[in-house]
Order: C-alpha cells, then structure tokens, then sequence
C-alpha cells in the first residue's frame, strides 16, 4: 500500500482531475445552454442547438457527480463544510443543473405548444447559466476562506450567512468562469452544426475569449495582491491523523503566491490558463475547429490547476479560526480508504474514458436542421 | 453546538420526502431497464421488428421517466453534505466509498449510454445497439448494488471502528462493508422489487390497451414478457424479503419486535402476529392474531431460539447505555489528554457501546454524570413508532404476496392464450397498476424508520447527526422542495398518461408496426429534443 501523504497527494491531484473532467465536458454543456437565447433565433435553430448536446449531456454531467462523491470518500470534512456551510449556493447548483435541466431536455420537445416549448427552453438556458456562475462564485469565496470553525470534538459550525457570499471578488470569478465557459461551449457548438449557427456561436466565444482572458488576469492580480492568503506556520505531519486542530494558520497577504515562488514550474498553470485561450481564438481564426477545443480545454486545465496550486495544501481555509482550516494533510479519509478508491479509480476512469470516447465517435456526425426537419 | 430538535425533525423530513419522492422513480427505472433489454434481445433473435416497436415505445415512457429519476437522485447524495454533514463527517470514510465507486462503476455507464439508447437506433448496428440496452440496464443495476451497500451498512455497520484521534469512524474491512449480508439481501430484495414494478407498468398499460381493443398484437407479446419476468421477480422479491427479516434479526432486534407489535419475549418458537392493533401508551399489541411458530422459524431460523420482545431489548439498551458512559468519559479523558493508555484501554473495551452513550446527548451535554431518569428515557428512545413499522409492514408483505398472486396469474392465461379474453382480468392487471409503487415506499418506511433512533445502527443517533442549520433555512428548502416537486410530478404524470394514451402510435403509424415483418423507420418525430 502507498503511504498516506503520497495517497493524499494522489487525491489532491485526483480531485482536481474531476473537476477538469467536468469542466471540459459538462462545461461545453453549459456553455451552450447560457448560449442557447442568443445563437438560435427560432424554434427549429433552438433544436438543433438542444440536440448538439442532448445525446451526451448526461454522461458529462455525471463527472460533477462523480466529483461530489469522491470529495465525500476522499475528503469528508470538505465535503461537510463545503456543502452544509454554502447550503442555499449548493441547492440552487442543484435545482438549476440537477433538477430542472435533465426534465428540460427530455420533456422540451414532446409537445408542440410554444409556450410550453418557451418554458423549458428558459429552464435550460438558466440551468446553463447559473452554474457556470455558481462555480466561479465559489472558487472566489474558497479563495478568501469560509467562516466556519471546529469545537474541542470536532463538530462543525458555519457563521456566515448567504448575501455574504456575493462579494466583489467572488462575482467577479463568477464572471470569469462564466466567459470561460461560453468561450468553450461556443467552440463545441461551432464544432457540431453548420455554417450559420457556427458562425454565430464562434462570434460569441471569441468575444467571451476576450472577456475571460481579461477577468482571469485581473483576478489573478485581485487575488495576489488584495486578497488576503492563508499560510501554516507550525510543522505540519503529512502522515499525521485526519484531525484539523492540530496547527497553526496566519492570514497573509501574498500567501496565495507562495508556491509559485517556491515551485516555479507551477507558473505553468496560469500561462497555461492564457495561452490556452489565445491559441484557440487563433485556431478559431484559422478555421482549425478541433485545435480550438483542445486548446480551450487546455486553457480550463490550466485555470483550474491555477487555483489548486496557490491554494495548496489548503483545500478550504476558515476565515473564522484559521486553525480549523482544511488542508491536504488534515481532512481526508483514512489510508485504507484513499488506497482503496485509487484502485476502483485506476480500473474505472479508463473504461470510463474509454467508452465515453467510443459514444461521441458514434455520434461524431454534425447535427443539422435538415434531418431535425425530416422527422417532425 | 448541536442542531436544535426542530431541525433534526425538519432535516429528516426533508430527507425522508425527497428520498422517497426518487424513489417513485428508480423501481420503474431498474424494472423497464432490464424489461427493454429482453424485448431487444428478442428482436435480435428473431428479427421481428414489432419487438423493436415495443423496445422504442416502453423506452419512450422509460425516457419520461428516468429524467425524473437522475433530477432526483443528485439531492439525495448533495443532502447528505448539506443536511447531514455531522453524518458525512463520522461516517465518510466507510460511507463515502460506496457512494464514489456507484458513480464510477454504475452512474457513468448508464448515464452515458442512456444518450446512444435513443439517439443510436439509425447509427448502431442491431448487435451494438443491443449491447447499449443491456450496459444501461447493467448500469441501473450496479447503481442499485453500490447504494445498498451504503445503505446496508447503516443498518449493520461491519468492517468498521471508532478513533477517538480524528473522532469519527473509520473502515478497518472493506470486504466485510462489500460482503455485508444485509446489504446483499436488501440489494436483490430491492432490484426485484424494481423488476416487480417496472413489470407491473407493462402489464398494466397492456391490460389497458387490450380493454380498448388495440394494438392487439403489440400488447399481448408485451404482456407475455411482463408476466414471466413479474412473476420470477414477485417471488424473488418475497424470499429476499424473508431473508432480510431473517438477518435484520441479527443485529436489528428492535426493528423486528416493532414490526410485530411485540412487547413480551416470545418463547421459543415464536408466533407470528398476523394482524392486530399495537398501541404504544398502553405498550400492549390489542386484538392480536397469531400463527404459531412462523415468526420464530423467519426470524431465528430455528425452533429453539426465543425472540426478544420490546421490554426485553429496552432493558439491553438500558445496560448499553451504562456502558456507554463508561466509554464516553473515557472518550472525553483522551481528548485532554491523547497519551492517557488506561483511558484509551477503557475505550477500547467499552467501545461497541460508545453510540448508546451518545443517545444521552439529546438529553444532556453532560454525559459522565447522566441521572439514571435520563438513562431511561434513552433507553425508550431505541423504540421506533410501533405502530407505523406494524402496519407498514403488512401493506408491503401483504401486497408481495398479492403480486404472486396476479403475476401466476398473468402468466397462466398468457400461457394458455385466453388473458384478452378475460376483462375481469384485465380490469384487474390495469387497477392494480399504484401497488408496487406503494409496495416500494412503505418497504422503505419500514427499512428506515425502523433504524430510528439511529442513523447508523448502534454508532450514531440521529438528532446527532443534523447539520446545524437554522429553522428557517430547512423551512425554505422543504417548502423549495415541495414547490418544484410537485409541479415536477403533474407535469411527469401529465406526459405518462399523453403517451400511454397515445399508445406505440405516438411513434409509428400502426401500419410500420412490424407486424408484417416490415422494418419501420429507425427513427420517429420524438428521436430529437
């Protein structure tokens, strides 16, 4: 068996995976979805649209599924402060993406009536566009840490209240995430139907290009120079009990920084972030499609990784009581466990990745309003 | 700080509704799953497109409903984070595990080939489309097997200890979480349940179409398949379910006394109170009517064992709990001091009763010192609502049986080819369409409310495990919940019962049927969103 700080570490890395997995999948989704009022101007457009996504939308989603799960075998303190502490952000994440967008797709189209077609079209284009906000609102309030804080038996309590939650810089990552997203969707839209659509949902995702490479830079900037960083000063055992009272926190300003000074190869996350953008809006130009998403997922690779990185170890700060911070060393599941998971992971995500691979290739051709057509 | 009672009872409220809510939808999920896989397997054999026919108009209802089940299955797993994450907390380590691997191994499978179910038909072949019927069926199954092994261990938790270190319970035995009897018992008894329902929906809506006098053909072969798979499951569904009556007394004494109304010790062999009328004030079970022997011979599989009575399992609790205290304040010793081995040894001894000490904590925050009035009513507290676990119980055995009963039934005349020309039967087989729904709902009454007071039997009590949220903010989300819910549940039932009406016309003119060995069109008006 793997010792428990490498498990630990293997599990930082895989949590992040899910993430990037979600993103660049389930994020085109919602991309799309966010899209969806603006590209298609009529009803037949609006399905074509709908059914760019509507085959695979599914299997993507379950990556965020699948993330929540492993954060709660994995991670079980994060996965209790994270989802009793952002109670209402996590419900509307679920009432929005969980509930209201599977019913959308499936029931949309079953009756004709206009109205009845309006109403779910609504419900998508909303279960598309709060999340993306919701994520980004989130990694901004994680960055700036959560008011909660632990008692002498290690019970959990949250001391903040919802309206805190929409801070500046939060709504700003909330942007950010969200032009990241249009960006991506836009190219996976441009990439499954023909010219007109295409060339409107290309419009869209270089101006969102745009915007995200602007947000991420003044969020990076926000968050190195005005956001207050948590670093740990006491010696901290990686092997050491999944018990978080055991250390010492200090907030700093700058802390967010540390590790890029520390590591300087991790610099690599946030030009990744950049680059990844620019080079598909230079793909876009060049007509190279498939060049464009890859490099668009690259970019999401990087940013996630960005926010992984300047946080690390930490994997929820406490604003309350930086002692009862959650770190990498201090919040997961026992070795047995994490050991346990990395061999149903190493056995499941390929056939995953596998098969997922082998559903789009089937259904790898161009959605057109022709054959939507043909079968009313 | 520990949530305030009026949360403990809200957050359970709101967890018991919307699990059963999803769970309106998963039996009809696991049962049409597997339903369609036969009938296209059958088309792959025999070529005759009208079981294509059948395999596209049963997976258009199915469609309607699995997207009501996926939209009300992620509650489930993000509730436990946000309602329960004293729960999530203690007990992740071991429960999480179950619940990541249902995603990896089961939740992607059928998530991701539910989009090639329908939209494959023109692009795969017949053998390939096939292979996606039957890796979306294999999915919803695998699904159900993860989560009741997540489920079977909060009502028998094994492989698992208490550390006092990082105050929660860790696994010490993934195999015997895996292998946990009662989590298999409970997944084939649930899996069969599913196929019970799923072949009810087709017996019935076949009923339906026969009582109309259309779509003949089509219905009868769909009947066929619903009465030979409804009956294999109806009496899978009644053995597993005595199985689990027979592990639950292994280790869920209580639960079993509750369902029975019984209060006094039955010497051995116990009879079995078929009916009767519990009443909880007077700890009496009135008008009782026993057969002698059955309980004793289901419970204990034998007929020398005694099985307990409430009066005799509260005074075991009573005892638990004494002991409880000793490792609780052993419990609170280690915590000032980690190094202290005689406290430690006390702990380890005491241990397999530290979760009965914390029963008291409802009552007090002082649990070295709890009066021995308290213990008491503790030790009461390990009584579930007799009442609602009797009669529940009897409305899901009685309708199990029921359903052996009907489907034998289904399955002579389908046999004998004389099931269309009985209405009294088809009224029958259409009318009884609700009961496995509600067979499924009191099934869990019973599972669940019967482990009250705990959420994980003999570790942790429920009012522990609550988040400590406001009152208001559960007020919002139940009252959120109802709202959207409902709405949700006229619309699904509004477009079940269009296309149930409209029959497999929705999709083809009857004439491209493939009753005249004519392949109809690989797609219809509703392959699109």
């Amino acid at each position: 068996m793997l010792d428990l700080e490498c498990l630990r570490l293997i599990w930082w890395v895989l949590f992040g995976v899910l993430f990037i997995g979600f993103a660049v999948t389930d994020g085109f989704d919602l991309g799309i979805a966010a899209l969806l009022p603006f590209v298609a101007k009529n009803d037949l457009e609006r399905r074509v649209v709908l059914n760019t996504i509507g085959p695979v939308w599914e299997g993507n989603q379950v990556w965020i599924i699948l993330a929540a799960g492993a954060i709660f075998a994995a991670w079980p303190l994060v996965y209790a402060v994270a989802f009793s502490g952002l109670y209402f952000v996590i419900l509307l994440l679920l009432l929005t993406m969980g509930i209201s967008r599977p019913v959308s797709f499936k029931y949309r189209s079953k009756l004709k009536n206009p109205v009845w077609r309006f109403c779910w079209d609504a419900a998508v284009f909303i279960g598309g566009l709060v999340p993306a906000l919701i994520f980004g609102l989130l990694v901004g309030n994680v960055l700036q840490g959560l008011p909660f804080r632990y008692d002498e038996q290690i019970r959990l309590s949250y001391e903040g209240g919802f309206w805190a939650l929409f801070n500046p810089f939060a709504c700003w990552c909330a942007l950010t995430s969200l032009f990241m997203l249009i960006m991506h969707g836009g190219i996976y839209l441009a990439l499954k139907t023909e010219a007109l659509l295409a060339n409107r949902a290309l419009r869209f995702s270089k101006g969102a290009a745009i915007l995200f490479m602007l947000f991420f830079a003044g969020g990076g900037l926000w968050a190195a120079y005005a956001i207050v960083g948590y670093e740990v000063t006491s010696v901290l055992s990686p092997e050491g009990y999944s018990n978080p009272l055991h250390k010492e926190v200090v907030k700093r300003l700058g802390a967010w920084l540390l590790n890029y000074s520390r590591y300087p190869f991790t610099l690599a996350a946030p030009v990744l972030g950049f680059l990844g953008a620019a080079a598909a809006m230079l793909s876009v130009q060049g007509k190279a499609l498939k060049t464009a998403f890859l490099c668009s997922a690259l970019s999401l690779f990087g940013v996630i990784s960005t926010v992984g990185v300047s946080m690390f170890p930490f994997i929820i700060p406490s604003s309350l009581d930086p002692a009862s911070s959650l770190l990498v060393w201090d919040a997961s599941s026992t070795q047995l466990t994490l050991f346990l998971m990395l061999i149903a992971a190493l056995i499941f995500v390929p056939l995953i990745v596998l098969y997922t691979a082998w559903v789009y290739y089937v259904l790898r051709d161009k959605v057109t309003a022709k054959e939507i057509k043909e079968n009313i | 700080m520990l949530p305030s009672d009026s949360v403990v009872l809200l957050s359970r409220w709101q967890f018991g509704l919307t699990a059963l809510y999803h769970f309106l939808f998963v039996p009809l999920t696991l049962g049409l799953s597997n339903l369609l896989g036969i009938m296209e397997t059958v088309y792959f054999i025999t070529r005759r497109p009208i079981w294509r026919t059948m395999t596209q108009y049963w997976g258009l209802l199915f469609g309607i409903n699995v997207a009501m089940g996926v939209a009300t299955g992620i509650t489930l797993e993000f509730q436990f984070g946000t309602n329960w994450a004293y729960y999530s907390q203690y007990v992740g380590d071991i429960f999480g595990a179950p619940l990541a691997i249902e995603g990896l191994m089961a939740f992607f499978l059928e998530s991701t080939f539910i989009g090639l179910f329908f939209f494959g038909w023109d692009r795969l072949s017949r053998g390939a489309h096939l292979i996606v019927t039957w890796l979306l069926a294999l999915g919803s199954s695998f699904s159900a097997l993860w989560i009741l092994i997540a489920n079977g261990w909060m009502q028998h938790p094994t492989g698992a200890f208490f550390n006092f270190h990082t105050m929660r319970m860790e696994l010490s035995n993934f195999y015997e979480v895996i292998f946990n009897p009662v989590a298999q018992a409970k997944f084939v008894h649930t899996i069969s349940a599913g196929y019970v329902t799923g072949s009810m929906f087709v017996l019935s809506i076949s009923a339906y179409f026969l009582l109309r006098n259309r779509n003949v053909a089509f219905a009868k072969r769909s009947m066929m398949v619903a009465a030979a798979f409804g009956l294999a499951s109806a009496l899978s569904v009644v053995v597993l379910g005595d199985e689990s009556g027979y592990l639950a007394d292994l280790n869920q004494k209580m639960k079993i006394a509750a369902i029975e109304g019984q209060w006094e010790t039955e010497p051995a062999p116990a009879p079995l109170t078929l009916i009767g009328w519990p009443d909880e004030k007077l700890h009496a079970t009135r008008y009782a009517v026993k057969v002698p022997y059955v309980l004793g011979l289901i419970a204990t599989r034998s007929l020398h064992t005694p099985v307990y009575g409430i009066f005799d399992l509260v005074d075991d609790a009573r005892n638990r709990i004494k002991d409880g205290v000793v490792a609780y304040t052993a419990l609170l010793a280690l915590q000032k001091n980690p190094n202290d081995k005689a406290a430690e040894m006390v702990l380890s001894v005491h241990q397999e009763n530290l979760g009965y000490g914390l029963l008291l904590k409802r009552y007090t925050s002082d649990v070295a010192h709890a009066t021995p009035e308290l213990i008491e009513k503790a030790a009461w507290d390990t009584v579930p609502k007799v009442g609602v676990l009797f009669w529940a119980f009897r409305v899901m055995a009685g309708l199990g049986f029921f359903f052996i009963l009907l489907f034998g039934t289904a399955y002579y005349f389908t046999i004998r080819r004389g099931a269309t020309k009985r209405r009294w039967f088809l009224w029958v087989a259409f009318l009884s369409l609700p009961l496995p729904w509600l067979a499924c709902e009191v099934g869990w009454v019973v599972a669940e409310f019967g482990r009250q007071p705990w959420v994980v039997e003999g570790e942790l009590p429920t009012f522990l495990a609550a988040s400590t949220l406001a009152v208001q903010d559960l007020w919002i989300s139940i009252g959120g919940f109802v709202f959207f819910y409902s709405l949700l549940a006229v619309i699904e039932i509004f477009l079940m019962v269009k296309y149930i009406r409209l029959g497999p016309e929705a999709l083809f003119k009857p004439k491209d049927f493939g009753l005249n060995k004519v392949e109809p069109p690989l797609k219809s008006s509703l392959s699109y969103y």
